[in-house]
């Protein structure tokens, strides 16, 4: 026993050898400097040098690691290494995407865009801003506030009814009715946009008469979309809240929907919060479904019960489709920019929201 | 019930609400003409009284959708005629020209923009909603420019069939002897000739592929249709801005595109008879006056056979006419006065001058505007 | 149902069953009837959806576009739609994971909730901008790439030459969608990452794992139901998505070719061509919808049995 316990520990020591903290830093340094090198050689530029400096760096520091640390040491840096740049890699498609916005939405984006409409704004008001004889004129206030509008409907109509169809999924369902439900929703993702579009205006043609358009039947469209999402997301969230939790409600005696509402939900609840912000940002750039239903118009109208009513994506869409004018389609190309920016502005304080929310309500862990 | 849980799920809807609140009661329109003003409150029913449509009686909304065309000029129209008359908001759906005569053979629409006429099945389905029989009224006319992008090469004149040989990829060099022929003077450099089309369907397309099969019915065996050829590789772009900025990103393209949108680009004179027209306004025009209306047709119904192959001299043939689509006779009496001043505002001097500086259309020749005015006077309302 | 509790209320051998509570009951009255209501609202859409298609089974092979008949004009649209998605995962997965791992695992906490932040703002961004973004930034920047591709590995008919002039190309659309559907797949995997169960984790650590071990071992068996759930998430959209794929790809006729000019995806046909569509041709598109709407269905119902079949790892049992 003695014998063969000591022939174990010389064999593998109890502790490794440690690569010095500052290593990275140098083996990085190296590795840019050969990534410059090889770089010069295929013609040099800028993705060139990071791309060679990365797989440099990749295979020094593994090797290094191997040699020196052992095996399990070096695939955790090769992991790390691996992690650390496809982050690197994402973020340059981002903030490339982040920076169109931002560079071509802030040309014409301020309090003025956000407070007009585009009522009897033609190309000619366009031509004579670009000459310099008139104002820029036009605004996509009409816009925002049919998209808040009708956002906020078709939000108000998808989160109860997904959450609750996911706590029915997750906490009751068992059985034939249970099955269909998941098979169905499954189904719900793959309906084309313009299909619900479709869908919720033939719905309002039978319900109230041919060629009813208006905000709420946007918002029915916009649901078909939506409740699918949150669903599914929703599940996932409180199917990982771990049973243990629910059973110790159980064991105090507290009842199953207490226990749903008291301890699962809000366990779940940043989850289910971003689950909700994604499901709103996957309907709130939505075009065609709105246009075949809430219509698409230049005034401002805020009554999503009547009349049509105009949505941001509609009006990106048509500016940078269709400018006013033919001859000078810039103005409209500034607009259609500021209003993705716009879009994303709303998107980013309905997330804050669904994130604050997510943090008063939810419980404190030890994360 | 526990309504922590409501709160909490609730709340971004309350404050979304809240927020929409806040934005309804700061937002105006522009102010778009010092003379009128139509700003102030929402575009739904103003009771305000003042500037140019202080006499005007009308009031109301108006909804109409179809081809996304003449959109630019919608927009022109419905400002100009808003404007006019600030108690009425008008509104167009520029979801297409198929959707407009759906929804305007179903009854969902009072009037339609499309970029072809009503058949006759659709026809018979308009007398069904309408009551009456419908009419189609080209009130939008817009040459289609061919843009191209070949550096050195400032004018180009190209006859039908080499256009159709150039689309129908079969010429495919700049330096072809068939284009050298057109254009004996400039120098063609040796270059593959990328053709640009239109990857959405559209009228657009339909038009200017009808020209090259009217025009040039050997050198273009394809079927007429909105939809490109799909045999055809070429380089495809969606709408017209895809199209220009197509043209624009390599060199040796050609394209086609409304003549509004080509600015100061390069374009081809096309040939006609013996001699070879750039397009224009005018030209455009003209084309449409010397077309014969179409046959089998009811009263006041003015659409139109464009003569393509067309030999006359300043015609230019490549046109889009996109039609307004309306009933004779309406039983909403508020619907039915509404959609005839519209359009008559559209027909007048006043509206085409409109579309045309912001759309930068044709405007339809008088005798034309006699006959849409004439149609007009016949629609029945009440 | 591995997180079904009802068993636990009553343990066997117990003669008399608990009483059912009324809150209980109308609760869960409550969510079966959210959930039937999604029952109604799909066979709504569904009858609606194959009223609308039966005509183009139905129509003469040759009013059909392309002139033989349905199946002829729908398959390269299949392929399309189906190829660009698969490029879009195959970019979007492996990093989507790693920025995944990197909030929650590697970044420091502070700088990691503000990433989870952008990532999922970045999910909101309309799809019309990334359509913008494509041609405007992307196309060109690629248009080189292609061409070396085409260039050097032409013998390969997926990268057959000549390359597209101006970049538009099926490969660029994937990477358009890749983009797109990055921060949705990011955003999923982060939250289930996150709700790793710290114990786990740190038995993993006491036991002298490395970080990548830890990971491997805790982390990533007990996220992967949710990592598939939203790769799913992002199929859906790199399916089902029009505009950017619209804006971005010089449509056209089947081709091998990813880095030539050619092929089309049914969304983005359906939203090309169908403002200007009119009878048949409606009927067609719609039709092409219910094609996408079956084969979303298939994916879907293959990622539920990849998860079914890990289910032993789902919940926290």
């Amino acid at each position: 026993m003695t014998v063969d316990t000591a022939a174990r520990t010389e064999s593998t020591p109890l502790t490794h050898r440690q690569l010095p903290r500052r290593i990275v830093p140098v083996v990085l340094a190296v590795s840019i400097a050969a990534g410059a090198g090889l770089a010069a050689l295929v013609g040099f530029s800028l993705p060139a040098l990071a791309i060679l400096s990365a797989v440099v760096f990749t295979v020094a520091i593994t090797t290094v690691s191997g040699v020196v640390e052992g095996r399990r040491k070096a695939v955790d840096r090769l992991v790390t290494t691996l992690v650390y740049s496809a982050f690197a890699v994402a973020l340059v498609p981002l903030i490339s995407v982040v920076w169109s916005v931002l560079d071509n939405g802030l040309v014409r984006f301020g309090a003025d865009f956000l407070n007009t409409s585009m009522r009897n704004v033609t190309g000619l008001h366009d031509q004579e801003a670009v000459e310099g004889i008139g104002p820029y004129i036009g605004g996509a206030y009409h816009a925002l506030l049919g998209t808040f509008l009708i956002t906020a409907l078709a939000t108000a109509i998808s989160v109860p009814v997904g959450l609750m169809t996911s706590i029915y999924l997750v906490e009751y369902g068992r059985g034939k009715l249970a099955k269909a439900i998941r098979f169905f929703v499954d189904v719900m993702t793959g309906i084309p946009s313009i299909v619900a579009g479709l869908f919720a205006a033939s719905l309002f043609a039978v319900l109230f008469g041919v060629g009813t358009r208006n905000g709420f039947a946007g918002a029915v469209a916009l649901s078909v979309l939506m409740i699918p999402v949150v669903v599914r997301s929703s599940e996932e969230m409180l199917r990982i809240v771990p049973n243990e939790l629910r059973e110790a409600a159980y064991a105090l005696g507290v009842p199953k929907w207490r226990t749903i509402v008291k301890v699962v939900l809000p366990t779940a609840v940043s989850g289910i919060a971003s689950g909700v912000t994604l499901a709103i940002a996957r309907v709130v750039g939505e075009t065609a479904p709105l246009i075949v239903t809430a219509g698409f118009t230049s005034s401002i109208n805020s009554n999503p019960f009547s009349d049509w009513m105009m949505s941001l994506p509609a009006y990106v869409y048509s500016s940078a489709m269709r400018p006013l004018s033919g001859s000078e389609p810039q103005p409209s190309f500034d607009r259609a920019w500021a209003a993705a920016l716009t879009l994303v502005i709303i998107v980013m304080a309905l997330n804050l929201i669904a994130r604050l929310i997510a943090r008063i309500f939810a419980p404190k862990t030890g994360r | 019930m526990n309504f922590s849980i409501v709160r909490r799920r609730l709340a971004p809807v309350a404050v979304a609400g809240a927020a929409a609140l806040v934005l309804s009661a700061c937002g105006s329109d522009p102010e778009t003409d010092a003379t009128s003003d139509t700003a102030g409150g929402d575009g739904g029913g103003e009771t305000d009284d003042s500037g140019d449509g202080s006499e005007s009686s009308l009031s109301g909304s108006l909804s109409g959708a179809g081809a996304s065309s003449q959109e630019s000029a919608v927009q022109a129209w419905i400002a100009g005629f808003q404007q006019q008359n600030p108690d009425v908001t008008v509104n167009y759906a520029p979801e297409g020209s198929g959707a407009g005569r759906e929804q305007f053979t179903s009854g969902a629409v009072p009037f339609a923009g499309s970029d072809a006429a009503l058949d006759e099945k659709e026809m018979a389905a308009a007398e069904d909603a309408c009551g009456a029989p419908a009419v189609n009224l080209p009130l939008y006319i817009d040459p289609i420019a061919l843009p191209y992008n070949l550096p050195g090469v400032d004018n180009l004149n190209l006859s039908p069939e080499v256009i159709a040989g150039i689309f129908n990829e079969q010429i495919t060099n700049w330096n072809d002897p068939a284009i050298a022929q057109d254009n004996p003077d400039a120098t063609l450099p040796d270059m593959p000739i990328t053709p640009v089309h239109r990857s959405d369907e559209s009228g657009t397309t339909e038009n200017f592929v009808d020209y090259l099969s009217q025009a040039a019915p050997d050198a273009w065996p394809h079927e007429v249709s909105g939809d490109w050829p799909t045999d055809l590789s070429g380089e495809a772009a969606a709408q017209t801005p895809g199209v220009i900025q197509a043209v624009d990103a390599a060199e040796g393209t050609i394209g086609y595109a409304s003549a509004a949108a080509v600015g100061d680009r390069t374009t081809v004179a096309v040939g006609v008879g013996e001699e070879f027209v750039e397009y224009s306004a005018e030209a455009a025009a003209a084309v449409v006056a010397n077309s014969p209306q179409a046959e089998g047709r009811a009263e006041h119904d003015l659409a139109i056979d464009l003569a393509r192959d067309t030999t006359e001299s300043g015609n230019y043939p490549i046109v889009l006419i996109s039609y307004t689509i309306v009933c004779t006779a309406y039983s909403d009496e508020q619907t039915g006065n509404l959609v005839t001043e519209y359009v008559s505002y559209v027909a007048s001097d006043e509206g085409q001058q409109a579309a045309a500086e912001a759309a930068g259309s044709a405007p339809i020749s008088d005798e034309m505007q006699t006959d849409v005015q004439s149609a007009l006077d016949s629609i029945e309302i009440g | 149902m591995t997180t079904s509790t009802e068993p636990a209320t009553k343990p066997p051998g117990r003669p008399r069953r608990a009483k059912v509570r009324p809150g209980d009951r109308n609760f869960s009255w409550a969510t079966r009837a959210a959930g039937v209501l999604i029952l109604i609202v799909l066979a709504g859409v569904a009858a609606f959806l194959v009223r609308e298609a039966i005509p183009a089974f139905r129509a003469d092979p040759a009013e059909i576009d392309g002139g033989e008949g349905f199946f002829a004009y729908v398959w390269p649209l299949v392929f399309g739609t189906l190829v660009a998605a698969f490029i879009a995962l195959i970019i979007a997965t492996p990093l989507a994971l790693g920025i995944a791992l990197f909030i929650s695992h590697y970044a420091p906490r502070r700088m990691a909730q503000g990433l989870g932040y952008v990532v999922d703002l970045l999910a909101a961004i309309p799809s019309v901008v990334y359509g913008l973004w494509g041609i405007q930034w992307l196309a060109p920047n690629v248009r080189g790439t292609w061409e070396w591709l085409a260039d050097n590995l032409g013998f390969i008919p997926l990268f057959a030459g000549p390359a597209s002039a101006t970049g538009r190309t099926m490969m660029t659309a994937g990477v358009v969608l890749a983009v797109m559907i990055l921060p949705i797949i990011t955003a999923i995997a982060r939250e289930v990452f996150l709700q790793t169960p710290t114990l786990h984790q740190e038995a993993a650590l006491a036991l002298g794992a490395t970080r990548w071990e830890m990971i491997r071992m805790a982390v990533l068996p007990f996220g992967r139901p949710g990592l598939i759930s939203g790769v799913m998430l992002g199929l859906g959209r790199a399916l089902g998505e029009t505009m950017a794929v619209a804006m971005v790809l010089s449509t056209g006729g089947f081709t091998w070719s990813m880095v030539s000019s050619g092929n089309n995806t049914i969304a983005a046909e359906i939203a090309l061509d169908f403002p200007e569509s009119a009878g048949i041709e409606t009927n067609t598109l719609i039709a092409a919808g219910l094609v996408l709407f079956v084969i979303t269905l298939a994916v879907n119902m293959l990622a539920r049995w990849i998860v079914a079949r890990r289910e032993a790892f789902s919940g926290a049992n």
